[in-house]
């Protein structure tokens, strides 16, 4: 099938980009409800595996120790945003030193309600990270600050903004997006957007 | 637990099946889909375009359609984007091109959310909102909606909104000024009078805010600056 009269814009040739995605130097915001304005100094998270918690602030989580990652992110909604930098903590970093248990599932919780389920390989094998900072600077409310998840290689619903809570888990229990349809997991590059993709 | 909304997977042909200018930046193309299952108002169709040499670009676009009406979806130009500029200005009847949904399960509205809507549209953010005030509308729910455009020329469904099956709606034009439109950007002030009609609270009340990311930032701290409950807002934003 060809679409009569669309030519698109010029090829891109370098670097992959999942399937289904346009590359965008805007960074769109997309968020089922209102921002949320939480202070950096009243900010809390707190990770738990139903028995042993531990709760961070702005200054414990940084105590962890904050790296940077220059990584590409890809929103359901078909953009992606190449190259982007981000400072915070490895989510890995972050359930080892709660000591929770170890777990396949986790819930990530934010203020304002919103959930996400994410696999807990998902956040430890690989770049996720609770992050702190964006391009050197604070993360604008908007774009989920003062800290929120980042999970890169999953589409951005599961990089939870304002980030409240991780509860890991024995079983998958589903968020937000998930029981509006969406995918469990979210692979941008397997084009899992919605559920049974 | 399964989803509650299951999304029409698969992506599906449709064929531009007529068009209508709506502003000097705006089109409505209405799509023939074999086997279309019927929407939600205020949900979402991805619509996927094929170049010659297959290159595909793909966007999601809320659907102007009411629930029973021919699926549509109504565009505005971004002058630097890549497939509204076909949309707008190229598609023509017979067109083919392809589409996944509809989808979406947050932003929208159903008969028995019986509540008094408030909608506030910014932009070509009026598009999910002619579904919903047509669906509501049809349900015997009250609605109001207040639309924010840049100018007069850029009013989208302007004889709609006018005419007799149109929601109560105050037009408000932020580059201009004339005669039958406010002018300004919807301010606090604005908002909070809005939650009050008739200067009395309404009690029951769910919003919906749609448009440019910068225009739903700023009215829904408004309405929750005003006193509006969280949970009774939904908000869509586009680039």
């Amino acid at each position: 099938m060809v679409t009569r009269g669309f030519t698109g814009r010029p090829r891109r040739t370098e670097g992959p980009v999942p399937p289904g995605q346009f590359v965008t130097s805007d960074f769109p915001v997309l968020t089922a409800g209102p921002t949320q304005h939480v202070p950096a100094r009243a900010w809390e998270l707190v990770v738990t595996d139903g028995i042993t918690e531990k709760t961070y602030a702005w200054a414990s989580l940084h105590d962890l120790g904050v790296v940077d990652l220059t990584t590409d992110i890809h929103c359901v909604t078909h953009w992606s945003k190449l190259g982007t930098t981000w400072q915070g903590v490895p989510v890995a970093a972050v359930l080892e030193d709660a000591g929770v248990a170890d777990e396949p599932y986790a819930l990530v919780s934010s203020y304002g309600g919103y959930t996400t389920n994410v696999p807990v390989e998902d956040l430890v094998d690989r770049d996720a990270m609770v992050a702190v900072g964006y391009e050197g600077g604070p993360i604008p409310a908007e774009h989920g600050g003062p800290v929120r998840l980042l999970v890169p290689h999953l589409y951005l619903w599961k990089s939870a903004k304002w980030l409240r809570g991780i509860r890991v888990m024995p079983e998958d229990e589903l968020g937000f997006w998930e029981n509006a349809g969406y995918h469990h997991r979210g692979d941008p590059f397997l084009e899992q957007r919605y559920y049974g993709d | 637990m399964p989803p509650r909304v299951r999304p029409v997977h698969g992506w599906r042909a449709a064929t531009v099946a007529g068009t209508a200018r709506e502003s000097a930046s705006a089109r409505t193309i209405r799509l023939a889909v074999a086997g279309w299952p019927g929407h939600v108002a205020g949900q979402h169709i991805d619509v996927r375009l094929t170049a010659e040499d297959g290159y595909q670009a793909t966007r999601s676009f809320s659907l102007s359609s009411a629930p029973g009406e021919a699926p549509q979806i109504t565009v505005e130009r971004a002058d630097d984007g890549e497939v509204s500029p076909y949309l707008v200005d190229v598609a023509t009847d017979g067109d083919a091109l392809e589409i996944m949904g509809p989808v979406g399960g947050y932003f929208v509205w159903r008969p028995g959310d019986d509540v008094p809507l408030l909608l506030v549209a910014g932009g070509s953010g009026i598009a999910p909102m002619r579904a919903i005030w047509r669906a509501a509308r049809a349900h015997g729910t009250p609605v109001r909606l207040v639309y924010s455009a840049r100018t007069a020329d850029r009013v989208i469904f302007a004889d709609e909104l006018r005419g007799p099956d149109g929601p109560e709606s105050t037009i408000r034009l932020t580059r201009e000024r004339a005669a039958g439109f406010e002018h300004g950007r919807l301010r606090a002030e604005q908002l909070s009078a809005l939650l009050r009609p008739g200067g009395v609270r309404e009690p029951r009340l769910r919003a919906y805010v749609c448009g440019p990311t910068a225009f739903v930032e700023e009215a829904a701290r408004g309405l929750i600056g005003a006193g509006l409950d969280a949970d009774s807002l939904r908000t869509e934003r586009f680039g």
